[in-house]
């Protein structure tokens, strides 16, 4: 992000940052060529971020329906490991995330703080998380006759995420890292005004052992990419969260494209056909995780 | 081999009294339609007229939820649990009580044998109950999450091939969660639920806390939409499955959806083969096919192929097919003119794209609607037959030479509700247990179930669990915090 309080002592010309997307473990630019301008929280011009499209979003349905089979027959010790690392790599970069959620969300420095903090703490959270899952959510089941009998939670496959639209770190963190524990991998739309601290959390996941297209996420307009991942065949599932104060967007008409292969869709919170950003300081439970988990029975007799 | 003959052991259906027509369940009687018509249900072994049932109309639809809401507002949502789980303990003694009962009408408005209806479908019926009404006082230990509490009031709408089953899949654990329900049987099978109504009344169960209103799809579809139904819980065909998530959406109601399946038998070259040719015909000839989660592909190892082909043939020419009362009957009646009509549809598309149509030959019956158990050899992935359920006593049977073949063909598939694996090797079990993405594996065994074991699918089999303390968790909400 550019800093734009330069004195005459301060006369380096600083190297500005491209934002770009995140599809494939790689940071392509938008292959429509577009790109939007960002402002900050009072207006001011932050950067040129690439307008994702239609394309931009199959290819990172592809990507992630590539990095699936491995992602989700990883161990849980492994995936804990690597989420643990997110947390360490951004811990190391707390600075700049403070600096970057500050003009994002027009917050002050120690409020910014409080904010990286608990995303990078979420991350921590949701790493303990992946070899706990199997034995809370699933065990064995004593049916009535001679049979071994046991289910266990598995992920659901590729999930479409609407990013937050206020909440640009730690709402984003809040709803991709409950996705990828349990060995999902998503489709991020990210917040569409607020977007500059997704791109910089990519390159944290580039640099944590998160395998390429494991998360792939997209800037650019909601409205204009979310009815594509809504309706995309090859994707398992859907957050709206994003769908709440997202210009142009209308939750229930994502929810009816959803319907054609049956997603599971997590509706935006609020009441009737309301949606609002819940409060992302609050400590998570397990609905975003059991929400993109299906459950497997396996039967086998027993006998001598 | 030779063929056993068989005397006639027909059940008696003394043991059923049934009333020429019914009215609608609501607030704990039955009542007659306001603008609804009638229409008759049928023994589809025989076409003889059973009687007369309601087809619901909107606003007897709207009279059964205001019942369940002042149930669900005045006694059932502030019952304590301990007295719930008693109500549902009451209901699952009284089924068992009168399990043969059940077993014959259902027997009679099904076609299914009545060796399945009695020693299958009601138990099994009776055990959900039971099981559910433990949970009642319980939820605390379920681990569903923080304050565990009812939904409201539930509509379920279910399907006719298991009609007393699915009814106790869908209402015991809406009962235990403490919520009220308005059930909509199968417009081909309504009369084990109009029997449970009658259940219902001997368990003194309050008024209003289980309404049971016949139809047709407009009736589920008045149930669908109306405003004030809290959940939807549906058992039927992906196709229903997709118009009812597309009637909630942008809506906050809430849907657990049971759809069709398409699975995959897999038996490998090691596999126990008489064990396993038993289980190839459990899995697509119980029930007369009418199950979603039957093994209608079955693929077997290339090199063990003929042989497991040749021996299923032989062994489907010793199957019973014919009178449903009859207790030696081993297949029964196909449950409607209109699934008859399905079933034949795609058996001739089968035989149109070059697969090879066997059947036992069998005698059938004069009267009623009867398919000989078939099977396809020669099936490609991209028949119809392959890819379509047909929902009917028809075999798929495909090859394949590798464990990862076998994996990637039963995978490819929309569906994923269930799968059966086949072989004498412990650790391939488990890989391939791991690989197959369906709600319910069955190895070495199929067709097995429990209401301790959570039954549901992937993909556009649906979502959610039925069964186990997963099923629970589609009846309840929880304090969540975003």
């Amino acid at each position: 992000m550019p800093t734009n309080q330069r004195t005459a002592a301060d006369a380096r010309v600083d190297v500005r940052k491209t934002y770009k997307l995140y599809i494939g473990g790689k940071f392509p630019r938008s292959e429509s060529g577009r790109s939007y301008e960002v402002l900050d929280g009072r207006g001011r011009f932050l950067a040129n971020a690439s307008q994702g499209s239609r394309k931009d979003a199959r290819d990172a349905v592809v990507a992630a329906r590539a990095a699936f089979p491995k992602w989700a027959g990883a161990t849980a010790y492994n995936r804990g490991q690597v989420l643990y690392r997110v947390a360490e790599v951004m811990e190391g970069r707390r600075a700049q995330f403070v600096a970057e959620v500050r003009a994002s969300e027009g917050l002050t420095e120690r409020r910014a703080e409080t904010v990286v903090n608990a995303a990078i703490d979420r991350w921590v959270w949701y790493a303990g998380w992946t070899d706990k899952l199997a034995q809370v959510l699933g065990g064995l089941n004593p049916v009535a006759g001679p049979y071994f009998d046991i289910s266990a939670p598995e992920p659901t496959g590729v999930v479409g995420v609407l990013a937050p639209q206020r909440s640009s770190l730690l709402g984003l963190v809040s709803v991709v890292a409950p996705v990828i524990a349990s060995g999902n991998t998503a489709v991020v739309l990210t917040s569409e005004l607020r977007p500059l601290p997704a791109i910089t959390l990519s390159e944290a996941l580039a640099t944590s052992d998160v395998p390429g297209g494991v998360v792939n996420l997209i800037t650019g307009r909601t409205a204009e990419v979310a009815p594509w991942i809504a309706s995309h065949r090859d994707v398992n599932a859907i957050d709206l969260a994003g769908a709440a104060k997202a210009e142009g967007v209308v939750w229930g008409d994502l929810e009816l494209a959803a319907a054609e292969n049956l997603k599971r869709v997590v509706r935006p919170a609020g009441e009737g056909t309301d949606a609002v950003e819940p409060d992302w300081t609050r400590t998570p439970d397990m609905a975003r995780m059991t929400a993109f988990l299906e459950t497997k029975t396996v039967w086998h007799p027993k006998g001598r | 081999m030779a063929k056993f003959e068989y005397a006639p052991a027909p059940e008696s259906r003394a043991v059923v009294d049934l009333a020429p027509s019914y009215g609608l369940f609501i607030n704990g009687e039955f009542t007659e339609s306001q603008g609804g018509s009638a229409f008759k249900t049928v023994n589809p072994a025989t076409e003889e007229v059973l009687s007369e049932v309601t087809d619901a109309s909107a606003a007897d639809v709207d009279r059964a939820v205001a019942a369940a809401r002042r149930a669900y507002n005045g006694v059932w949502g502030r019952m304590s649990g301990a007295d719930r789980g008693k109500y549902l303990f009451r209901i699952a003694r009284i089924l068992q009580e009168r399990a043969r009962e059940f077993a014959v009408l259902e027997t009679l408005d099904n076609g299914k044998p009545i060796k399945e209806s009695r020693d299958v479908d009601i138990p099994l019926a009776a055990a959900h109950f039971f099981y559910h009404a433990g949970w009642a006082d319980k939820l605390e230990y379920a681990g569903l999450g923080t304050n565990p509490r009812a939904h409201g009031v539930v509509g379920q709408v279910i399907p006719w091939n298991f009609p007393l089953l699915m009814l106790a899949w869908k209402i015991a654990p809406a009962l235990a969660t403490g919520n009220t329900v308005v059930l909509k049987p199968a417009e081909t099978t309504p009369l084990t639920a109009l029997l449970f109504a009658d259940v219902v009344q001997q368990a003194d169960l309050p008024p209003g806390v289980v309404n049971i209103v016949t139809g047709a799809g407009a009736t589920g579809q008045a149930i669908v939409d109306h405003p004030d139904i809290d959940k939807l819980a549906f058992t039927g065909s992906t196709g229903v499955g997709k118009m009812i998530a597309r009637s909630i959406a942008g809506t906050r109601k809430k849907a657990t959806l049971e759809l069709g399946g398409k699975a995959a038998n897999i038996i490998f070259e090691d596999a126990a083969i008489h064990q396993a040719v038993e289980g190839i015909v459990n899995g697509i000839f119980f029930n007369q096919g009418h199950v979603c989660c039957a093994g209608s592909r079955l693929l077997v190892q290339e090199n063990i192929a003929e042989d497991v082909e040749r021996r299923l043939k032989r062994r489907l020419q010793t199957l019973r097919v014919g009178d449903p009362l009859d207790k030696n009957t081993d297949v029964g009646a196909i449950n409607s003119k209109a699934q008859l009509t399905r079933i034949t549809e795609l058996t001739d598309a089968g035989e149109a794209e070059g697969a090879e149509r066997w059947d036992n030959g069998c005698e059938l019956p004069a009267k009623g609607f009867w398919f000989r158990p078939t099977v396809f050899t020669g099936v490609s992935q991209g028949h119809r037959i392959a890819q379509e359920e047909i929902f009917g006593p028809v075999l798929s049977v495909l090859t394949f030479r590798t464990p990862q073949e076998a994996v990637a063909k039963a995978n490819n598939t929309p569906y994923g509700l269930s799968a059966g694996v086949w072989t004498e090797k412990g650790s391939r079990i488990l890989w391939m247990a791991d690989q197959l993405r369906a709600g319910v594996v069955w190895a070495n065994t199929f067709n097995k179930f429990d209401p301790t074991s959570p039954f549901g699918g992937y993909k556009e089999s649906g979502y959610g669990r039925e069964g186990g303390r997963h099923g629970l968790s589609a009846y309840v909400t929880t304090e969540s915090n975003g």
